[in-house]
């Protein structure tokens, strides 16, 4: 017969289990990132001991993002968030209070010096697309293991570990993105690029981006900002004009064509692609844009 | 000075020459559509129209990004399919053709919305949105002027009937039977204007360049041909205005372009020959024998 006291030391001990962090369950820890940048970082600090979903999957735009109630529900489960930061995700304080959340927000972007954005409107002056260097993708990195350390006492050797590996790549990844860019005339690091999200590149590598639309992918260009960039191309002899896997394409081309830049490939700037893209990884798409850039302005 | 203001950016930027050009020849053929289709009481078709074509658009976007072909092909399938619906169920249901107008364009507007976002990117939905006219290439602009001279040359083959229909349905019927197939080639016009505006102004806005001027129009002239013809020409002029406000003050051009037809609108309302506001106030000259 079932005793009540039996009873009691049942739903004491199913607590416990329920309390207890993933390592004593053997469950993953759920880690929502943003956007699918931020969701590689994880994966890589993480390895196995984390479970990523991002919001904005490969290919999407974060500035545009309309959260679904899937969302919401994703936001809910998570133990811990993950965002970029800098006035990027200014719909997330509204998700993660509609969801319920009460897992802790971490800013990936913490302790980053942040850059003014050239347009001056968008994400109230602030750029946000700091990975675009390197240097700073390794602050992010240093941030999401501390996150995932204090969200997973257990796990810490093993984020530490998986880290620093990471953190090798990333130094080895910034010496080729200099060497490359070294090896390109002076007088010919610069490019037109349909979305201002090179800022930080530009800093840290200096490789200068000149684009049409301002910050925000949500302002619709004017005849006077293209004309303005078409007078550029040709006053400044800008030798390539980049298309953007998330901008309209028809624009760039037109500018092209009128001012007689070369059309470079695709540069991906706030979205990673899926596997069978370019730039899966942030790895792969660091690469593939420095690749991009060197071909385009060495000819 | 004013060769600067006025001139300049057309003469030194070619795609000032190609958007110019591309909202002139929409604005010759979405003009008289637009006054038709106000004579007939049915200026909201257009809007409703272009909501039914979106869908289609977007659906040819997702299939093959941003193509001509995919797209145009698109939008007029989607078009035609609510025209057609649309008239079926007006003739041979109770439901009256504005109320079966209505439920068609809002479930092809539903189930535009759905594809695209079942797709999951949507950030390119607005370029469908708000097509660039700053950005027509040579295919974007051979199609905008073949649809106008098209839409000139059927608009040219169909007047008589159209007019009279607009005027005196009643006699047409008693006259003639081409009423129905004027009308469903007038319908198809409508569609094939809308398409080709989307590509330069985008689905919300190329209703735009086609009622506005209409309405203009019907406060300067009592005169079918006349109304036509100031449509058409204050179209064009929107156009080259809206482009020279994009140019010098910065604001997006698609907007800009309707914004000014918007502005003569109010002038017009206002100051307009046939019953515009300031005319009504003043004493008439009475009819002295």
């Amino acid at each position: 017969m079932i005793s009540r006291r039996w009873m009691l030391r049942a739903a004491a001990g199913l607590a416990l289990l329920m309390t207890a962090g993933p390592a004593f369950a053997q469950d993953k820890l759920k880690v929502l990132a943003t956007f699918s940048i931020l969701g590689d970082f994880v994966k890589n600090v993480g390895g196995d001991r984390v479970e990523v979903a991002t919001l904005v999957g490969p290919n999407s735009d974060a500035h545009v993002y309309a959260p679904a109630p899937a969302d919401a529900k994703k936001v809910a489960d998570a133990k811990v968030v993950i965002v970029n930061g800098l006035g990027y995700e200014g719909w997330m304080s509204r998700l993660a209070k509609a969801s319920g959340s009460k897992a802790p927000v971490v800013v990936a972007s913490k302790g980053v010096k942040e850059r003014k954005a050239a347009g001056g409107h968008g994400h109230g002056g602030a750029d946000p697309h700091a990975w675009q260097s390197v240097a700073n993708a390794k602050v992010y990195v240093a941030n999401i293991r501390d996150a995932l350390i204090a969200a997973d006492p257990a796990g810490k050797a093993a984020y530490e570990a998986n880290a620093a590996a990471y953190l090798g790549k990333l130094d080895a990844l910034d010496a080729d993105v200099k060497a490359a860019v070294a090896a390109i005339p002076a007088d010919r690091r610069k490019i037109i690029s349909t979305h201002d999200a090179f800022g930080y590149f530009q800093q840290a590598y200096g490789v200068e981006f000149i684009a049409p639309q301002g910050v925000s992918t949500e302002a619709e260009p004017s005849a006077r900002d293209v004309a303005r960039i078409i007078t550029q191309v040709k006053k400044q002899k800008i030798p390539a004009v980049f298309l953007e896997n998330i901008a309209d394409p028809r624009l760039m081309e037109r500018i092209a064509h009128e001012s007689g830049a070369r059309i470079g490939g695709k540069l991906y700037s706030d979205a990673l692609t899926d596997e069978k893209g370019d730039a899966p990884t942030y790895l792969d798409m660091m690469r593939h844009n420095i690749k991009q850039i060197s071909t385009a302005l060495m000819s | 000075m004013i060769y600067d203001f006025l001139i300049a950016p057309f003469a030194e930027f070619e795609f000032m020459r190609r958007a110019l050009a591309g909202t002139l020849a929409l604005a010759l053929g979405a003009g008289p559509l637009g006054v038709f289709l106000m004579l007939r009481r049915m200026s909201l078709v257009g809007d409703a129209m272009a909501h039914a074509i979106l869908p289609g658009a977007a659906l040819g976007f997702l299939v093959s990004g941003l193509n001509l072909f995919a797209m145009t092909a698109g939008g007029l399938i989607a078009g035609c399919v609510v025209a057609l619906l649309t008239g079926l169920v007006a003739r041979m249901t109770e439901l009256k053709e504005d109320a079966a107008l209505a439920t068609f364009y809002l479930l092809s507007l539903a189930l535009g919305v759905t594809i695209v976002s079942l797709k999951g990117t949507n950030i390119d939905l607005l370029h469908v949105l708000f097509g660039s006219v700053l950005a027509l290439d040579d295919q974007t602009l051979v199609l905008i002027a073949g649809n106008a001279t098209l839409t000139l040359v059927v608009l040219a083959l169909i007047y008589r009937p159209l007019v009279l229909e607009c005027v005196d349905p009643g006699f047409m019927r008693s006259v003639s039977r081409a009423g129905a197939p004027a009308h469903l080639a007038f319908l198809g016009l409508v569609v094939t204007n809308l398409v080709s505006g989307f590509h330069a102004l985008g689905t919300l806005l190329a209703v735009g360049i086609m009622m506005l001027p209409a309405a203009i129009g019907r406060f300067w002239a009592r005169d079918i041909t006349k109304m036509i013809g100031i449509a058409a020409a204050s179209g064009a002029v929107s156009g080259y205005a809206g482009l020279l406000l994009s140019f010098h003050t910065g604001v997006p051009s698609g907007p800009a372009i309707i914004l000014v037809a918007g502005a003569l609108y109010v002038v017009s309302v206002l100051f307009g020959q046939v019953g515009g506001l300031v005319r009504q106030a003043l004493p008439q000259r009475h009819l002295e024998a």
